[in-house]
């Protein structure tokens, strides 16, 4: 069965003083709602998620008490795509015709704060220096650019393309082009990532309205079609945040195996997507990604983004709306943002950063902590 | 008089010994070998592990220097005068595991991905009881072999 979406909405990226996540939350599905033409109480389930935002159910208080089902999502980076993905599952089995998948966050500033506990890891892994997300991307990206030749010039264009798209999205944190110089002269926070390769833990919400693909017309709403959505955890072998030890022989991530899935599911490949959203945790993160997920073969990447073919224009514009760079990271809004901006782009609504060629086909991939990944294909 | 000296956490390696090792266990069944040793195997979910001492050389299979004072629970010196940055990296101990670890030099200039790493042990903080609280770390390896 198709399933659709109908009704997006959003929260501006980045730091709103005096307002809450959850009532992010609320703001971006009332938005989502209007843009659906619906009610709160035709929304029959729901899944969200927040990290450090509160209960995602506790909207229920704001939006109406309709007794519908809530279901919340807590699934690290992946809690976005995780909330989509069952959304989804809810529409396919038959059990309810409009969903709703809505994700907010509020973080306080600074690198996350880490409990080893929570990721089944002894206090001795933080104490002595070693619970931080930023070391991982760091030592990943350090040892991919030893072993397929890349050198800081590909972390630099990635830091300046997102800044470069985030100037023409409304909603993103950081929409000041940052030049080529200054990143590569600011300093360095993990070597060999520099400030502006990084993005920040910050605040945001999503929502969007889903409904089954054959009540679109009744709806009279422009439907964008969910070709496949898929999530995946690590296997054995796999070099994921927070591990004390890593496996001799190394297996591919879960990334690799979640973009497989969504391929296979939705009968495509990746010569097919005409736009794609990558998980930039850093600059490093949409390197590898790109290539984890099929877009180009390992090493490749350093030509692509010198000839541009990355950027909207051209062959596969990656991260149209700055990505997590220049909208900050607030984990439950995050994977459901990118999603957002593929229906922008597949509508053709995406204003001055509209990707040119009417797009057909939208990729999105969230990657997290301690190995999670999950990708959604959109088309129209 | 030098102050009592306690393990970060006393499953993590053979102490007081003289000469400390990485605890690690190794699967019955399967071989694989893990850090810090576990219950149970990763790889094939058999639960006929064993504890094992690691060895103690290796290649530095990856690295990144950590620049600013992490937040709690870092139990290292975390304000901003007295933070200094230190090195992390998986060292590749072979036929046994990647070990992730501080490293004792934080020069990226002294750092390379392959160069040969030692096990150490380094001062982290002192406790409550005036304790002094030890960690393990790796160190590069002096180029005739002896200890840098």
């Amino acid at each position: 069965m198709d399933v659709a979406i109908i009704g997006i909405g959003i929260h501006p990226f980045g730091r709103t003083e005096g307002v809450s996540g959850l009532e992010q939350g609320v703001h971006a599905a009332r938005e989502a709602l209007a843009d659906a033409s619906l009610q709160w109480r035709d929304i029959q389930c729901a899944f969200g998620g927040s990290t450090s935002a509160g209960n995602a159910d506790t909207m229920v208080n704001r939006l109406g008490l309709t007794g519908l089902s809530f279901i919340n999502v807590a699934n690290g980076c992946a809690t976005g795509g995780s909330a989509l993905a069952a959304a989804v599952a809810a529409i396919r089995s038959g059990e309810h015709d409009i969903a709703m998948a809505v994700g907010f966050d509020k973080h306080p500033r600074g690198a996350f704060e880490v409990n080893p506990a929570d990721w089944g890891l002894g206090q001795w892994y933080g104490e002595v220096g070693l619970a931080l997300t930023t070391q991982f991307f760091a030592m990943k990206i350090q040892k991919y650019m030893h072993d397929h030749g890349l050198t800081e010039d590909a972390l630099i264009r990635v830091a300046e393309k997102a800044f470069r798209n985030a100037e023409h999205n409304p909603y993103a944190w950081r929409r000041r082009p940052v030049s080529y110089e200054e990143i590569a002269s600011s300093p360095m926070v993990s070597h060999p990532l520099r400030k502006y390769m990084f993005c920040s833990p910050s605040e945001g919400a999503v929502a969007l309205v889903l409904c089954r693909g054959d009540l679109v017309r009744r709806l009279g709403r422009t439907p964008i079609y969910v070709k496949a959505v898929s999530m995946r955890t690590r296997h054995f072998g796999s070099f994921e945040v927070f591990s004390p030890c890593q496996a001799l022989e190394q297996a591919p991530s879960p990334s690799v195996t979640a973009s497989r899935a969504a391929f296979e599911a939705a009968g495509l490949g990746p010569e097919d997507i005409d736009i794609a959203q990558l998980q930039d945790t850093e600059s490093g993160a949409e390197i590898m990604h790109m290539a984890e997920n099929g877009f180009c073969a390992d090493g490749e990447q350093a030509r692509m983004l010198r000839e541009g073919e990355t950027e909207i224009g051209g062959r596969l514009p990656v991260n149209t709306d700055g990505g997590c760079l220049a909208n900050g990271e607030p984990i439950g809004a995050s994977g459901l943002r990118q999603v957002y901006e593929n229906v922008l782009q597949l509508r053709g609504a995406a204003g001055p950063r509209q990707v040119p060629g009417r797009p057909r086909v939208g990729y999105s991939h969230v990657y997290g902590a301690p190995g999670v990944s999950a990708v959604a294909i959109l088309q129209r | 008089m030098s102050a009592e000296r306690v393990p970060v956490d006393p499953a993590l390696f053979t102490w007081p010994d003289e000469a400390p090792r990485l605890l690690g266990s190794e699967c019955h069944d399967c071989g694989t070998i893990v850090f810090p040793a576990q219950t149970s195997c990763p790889a094939c979910c058999s639960d006929r592990v064993a504890q094992r001492r690691l060895g103690t050389r290796g290649r530095l299979w990856t690295w990144t220097i950590q620049s600013f004072p992490p937040k709690l629970p870092y139990a290292g010196p975390a304000t901003p005068d007295r933070f200094r940055p230190y090195g992390v990296g998986y060292v590749e101990l072979p036929g046994e595991t990647r070990v992730e670890a501080p490293l004792t030099v934080a020069d990226p200039a002294q750092l390379a991905i392959g160069m040969e790493m030692e096990l150490t042990f380094v001062p982290l903080t002192t406790d409550a009881a005036g304790r002094e609280v030890v960690t393990f770390a790796f160190r590069p390896l002096a180029a005739d072999g002896e200890e840098g």
